[in-house]
């Protein structure tokens, strides 16, 4: 497989290691809960603030509002000035960003061990002290309808994306762009931040992960001495969101635009997500994701369509299970020379169909759970990476217990589970799928 | 209060160990020099193999050899065909990634201890041993010419090809490493085993290790996959001549948004000046958002998402290089912005405030870098072939911190040069005329 081919979008989901023994989680009287995790081995530490706050979470009109309230955050305060934020964290040797999803917006800050209290004294800072100047917003506003200019915009392939999940969905709010659609972006104002902010960033509903070379309980003091004394948001209300209805037809869309190098085929199939107490599910589809397209050269797509046929030249299938609603599973084939995109489908189709059929071939599910299980152990290497699946797993619905039951559940997985799996999930009628095509040369979609 | 604060934490930032890091140099019994840091609290090891050369070693009409044959080593070794050998990996558990840059190839290796003989022995087939059967050789060629045909739509690619070939010409710096449709259609067998020749051989070798081996065991390793290498390849191609001259070029691009790559000469890696520029690239256009274009390009007016610079301080030729995006109707004042802080520094210097700030950040971010084996591991490689001694880790940062107001006064005016900057527009730029 070839690392650099520029298609590698879509990379499977490994399983979230055990490391119950270095994990220890608290909740403050306010609401807010932490998770420490502790990595001895370099003597710095990672801080995250994650708010169960995301695209989702957008009132119909004002789409991109909590991506544009984390460009925001990094605004000022009664005691920062604009952009002083991470002029401090650089000036303490750190890095610092943030980023916004469908379930969440988080912010983090990567520093040697013995800054964190500074990092903790500004982030609880910002959590209920932003100050927003009539320069700041507006001139911000230019910077994130830039960002959809680069992202999306000059980008064929970001565009399609996006119609093709408006299309996915056909009632929940992860059919809108995280970015905004640009004629809703260029309303925003001052006051669609501010309410945002005022509702959703509150200690009762974040959650700070802390990783790295650190004591939990002086994670735990400091937190009570900054967090502590926040007030909780009184809006918090549960997180009940517009849920997709039957989907009784399948959708199929076209685009072409001058950019486009080469053709490509998508589909997308509505997926069940990990629930709380309830992964078993996501567990089969991550196994059946990782045995169709997580490895380049032995997957079942890469082998029965780049290696056998050699009808395509690059194929990938991916599902990530870490969402609040309704996911989805992902699969993409770009086709070879002379290979038209009625026959790529036609191919990707006959292996879903042999694959809910006649299940999977045993050798390679053995090979797949090794290195599933192996990933564990590389995991352990990256205690960013560990920070990020609790951040994410706890503001996507799950609990802790969860994140720790998550690598038995994979492992417990059977080939019948997975076969079951395809069955259930491989259904046209709650399926996109999509032919990106270039312009003057366009194929009629059947 | 927090102002207070921060500049309290800012004095202990010279603690912060990268040392913590403890290196060992080793000679395997066979002769293979290497570097090692031990650290057994997980059970695997990374382990980095670079040859000096890289894709600069292709000969003018085999364009993309040298990568097409990175990209075909783990298509089949030894008795495994290209499903054998990828099947026996992932039994394995193992991770081997190839690839090629300008100056090296690289093989990045991790592997459990539980089976690391095993994983060893087929990374051996793959080194010594490829097969570089007919069907792979195609089917990676096909690869390699999907992304050729992708980057002459993407713009980014576009614009850094061109400012590419005018920097450097006819040497392979000029060009992608890909290689061209022609050149990579044409390529053989025999191109890829001569290409293999080239750069895979001891004189050129770099190694290093992070994680659960010890030094005994990680000397039998590499004689054992390494010691049946050929002890010399290709000489390296001469130093490159920098081409480029001030100016604009503007290559037309259906697109909302202009891209921009521009740039000109920097500065070599063992010169004297070197560290004096790296801090003066931070404070202009280091990564981050306190940098002097971050600011007024982006903070103070809105008219990009993101603006960095870098040195590229190659082995044969330096560039300084930086690049952003603006809307076509704004692209003409954002490089006019560029323009005037790189003129405004070049006169000026800048500021002891900003000075510090980028001394106190790059200090201070160094020894973050340090997260993980395989990242390590990778360092630790091109500290070998920057040819910096192991105490270079410690010493680093007393290098930044050496760097005063005069150095970056002095070496302002000896490289910025306003009129010298070439930007490639790729886009419909809204009123900004070509120039030569």
């Amino acid at each position: 497989m070839f690392r650099t081919l520029r298609w590698t979008i879509l990379a499977a989901t490994f399983a979230a290691p055990a490391l119950a023994d270095e994990v220890t989680t608290f909740t403050l009287p306010n609401g807010l809960e932490a998770v420490v995790i502790e990595d001895h081995r370099a003597p710095v530490v990672v801080q995250m603030v994650w708010y169960r706050a995301g695209a989702a979470d957008e009132e119909p009109g004002v789409s991109g509002i909590a991506h544009y309230l984390e460009h925001l955050m990094f605004k000022g305060t009664d005691t920062l000035a604009p952009g002083e934020f991470s002029k401090i964290v650089e000036a303490n040797g750190g890095a610092d960003n943030a980023f916004t999803s469908w379930d969440f917006t988080g912010y983090y800050q990567r520093v040697a061990a013995d800054r964190l209290e500074l990092m903790m004294q500004m982030e609880a800072d910002r959590m209920r002290h932003l100050k927003l100047t009539e320069d700041d917003w507006q001139t911000e506003r230019e910077v994130v309808i830039e960002e959809r200019n680069q992202r999306i915009d000059s980008d064929p392939g970001a565009i399609f994306g996006e119609q093709r999940r408006a299309a996915l969905y056909l009632n929940h709010p992860y059919g809108r762009p995280v970015i905004g659609w640009r004629h809703e972006m260029e309303k925003l104002t001052r006051q669609d931040a501010l309410d945002w902010y005022g509702r959703y960033y509150a200690p009762n509903n974040a959650v700070l992960v802390v990783a790295g070379d650190v004591d939990p309980e002086a994670v735990r003091a400091l937190a009570e001495t900054y967090y502590g004394p926040l007030d909780p948001s009184p809006d918090i209300a549960p997180r009940v969101r517009p849920q997709e209805p039957p989907q009784l037809a399948e959708r199929r869309l076209s685009f072409s635009d001058p950019r486009v190098s080469r053709p490509y085929v998508t589909r997308s199939y509505l997926a069940p997500e990990r629930d709380p107490g309830a992964q078993e599910k996501a567990a089969a589809l991550t196994v059946l994701a990782a045995m169709l397209g997580g490895d380049g050269q032995t997957s079942i797509l890469a082998r029965k369509l780049q290696f056998e046929s050699r009808q395509a030249i690059y194929t990938s299938a991916r599902y990530d299970g870490s969402s609040y609603d309704d996911t989805s599973f992902d699969l993409a084939v770009i086709p070879a020379d002379g290979v038209t995109l009625a026959e790529a489908e036609a191919a990707l189709d006959a292996v879903l169909a042999d694959v809910q059929e006649n299940g999977v071939d045993p050798a390679q599910f053995e090979r797949v759970k090794a290195r599933l299980r192996a990933g564990l152990i590389y995991a352990k290497d990256d205690v960013g990476g560990l920070a990020r699946r609790y951040g994410e797993a706890l503001t996507t619905g799950l609990t802790v217990a969860d994140v720790e039951a998550w690598p038995d559940i994979v492992d417990a997985v059977s080939e019948a589970d997975v076969k079951a799996a395809a069955a259930e999930v491989f259904d046209r009628r709650r399926s996109v799928t999509g032919w990106m095509m270039k312009t003057g040369e366009e194929e009629v979609m059947q | 209060m927090i102002r207070l604060l921060a500049a309290a934490f800012v004095a202990l930032l010279a603690a912060l160990p990268a040392s913590a890091v403890e290196i060992k140099e080793i000679t395997s019994p066979g002769g293979i020099r290497a570097w090692l840091v031990e650290e057994h609290s997980i059970p695997f090891t990374a382990l980095e193999i670079r040859f000096r050369g890289g894709s600069s070693l292709d000969l003018p009409e085999k364009r993309g050899a040298t990568l097409l044959m990175m990209a075909t080593l783990e298509e089949g070794a030894g008795d495994l065909d290209s499903q054998g050998f990828a099947e026996a990996r992932e039994a394995l558990a193992a991770g081997f990634e190839f690839d090629a840059n300008d100056d090296s190839v690289s093989v990045s290796v991790r592997m459990l201890s539980e089976n690391r003989d095993a994983a060893v022995a087929l990374l051996k087939t793959a080194l010594t041993a490829p097969r570089f059967d007919q069907d792979a050789i195609d089917r990676v060629r096909a690869q390699v010419v999907s992304i050729i045909q992708s980057d002459e739509k993407d713009p980014n690619t576009i614009a850094w090809r061109e400012f590419d070939q005018q920097a450097f010409g006819a040497h392979p710096y000029a060009s992608s490493r890909n290689g061209t449709l022609l050149s990579v259609a044409a390529l053989t067998r025999d191109d890829l085993i001569a290409a293999k020749a080239n750069v895979m051989a001891r004189d050129r070798l770099y190694v290093s290790a992070v994680g659960d081996i010890t030094e005994a065991e990680l000397g039998a390793l590499l004689d054992d996959l390494l010691g049946d290498l050929p002890e010399t390849g290709a000489p390296l191609p001469p130093k490159a001549e920098l081409g480029l001259k001030g100016g604009v070029t503007v290559i037309d691009f259906a697109s909302p948004q202009s891209v921009v790559a521009f740039g000109h000469e920097g500065i070599e890696r063992h010169d004297p000046d070197f560290f004096a520029a790296y801090v003066l690239n931070q404070v202009i256009g280091g990564h981050g958002f306190g940098a002097r274009l971050m600011e007024e390009v982006r903070e103070k007016r809105g008219l990009t998402y993101g603006i960095s610079t870098d040195l590229v301080p190659m082995d044969l030729g330096w560039t300084w290089k930086g690049g952003f995006a603006s809307a076509n109707e704004k692209v003409s004042e954002a490089i006019g912005v560029v323009r005037d802080e790189w003129a405004r520094i070049a006169a000026e210097g800048v500021s002891d405030e900003e000075l510090e700030a980028a001394k106190t950040y790059l200090t201070g971010a160094y020894p973050l870098r340090f997260d993980g084996n395989g990242r390590i591991a990778g360092i630790l490689v091109g500290m070998q072939m920057d040819d910096l001694p192991t105490t270079y880790l410690r010493d680093r940062n007393s290098y930044i911190e050496a760097v005063t107001s005069d150095d970056i006064k002095r070496v302002a005016r000896r490289l910025m040069k306003p009129d010298a900057l070439r930007f490639v527009v790729v886009g419909q730029p809204a009123g900004l005329e070509p120039s030569n």
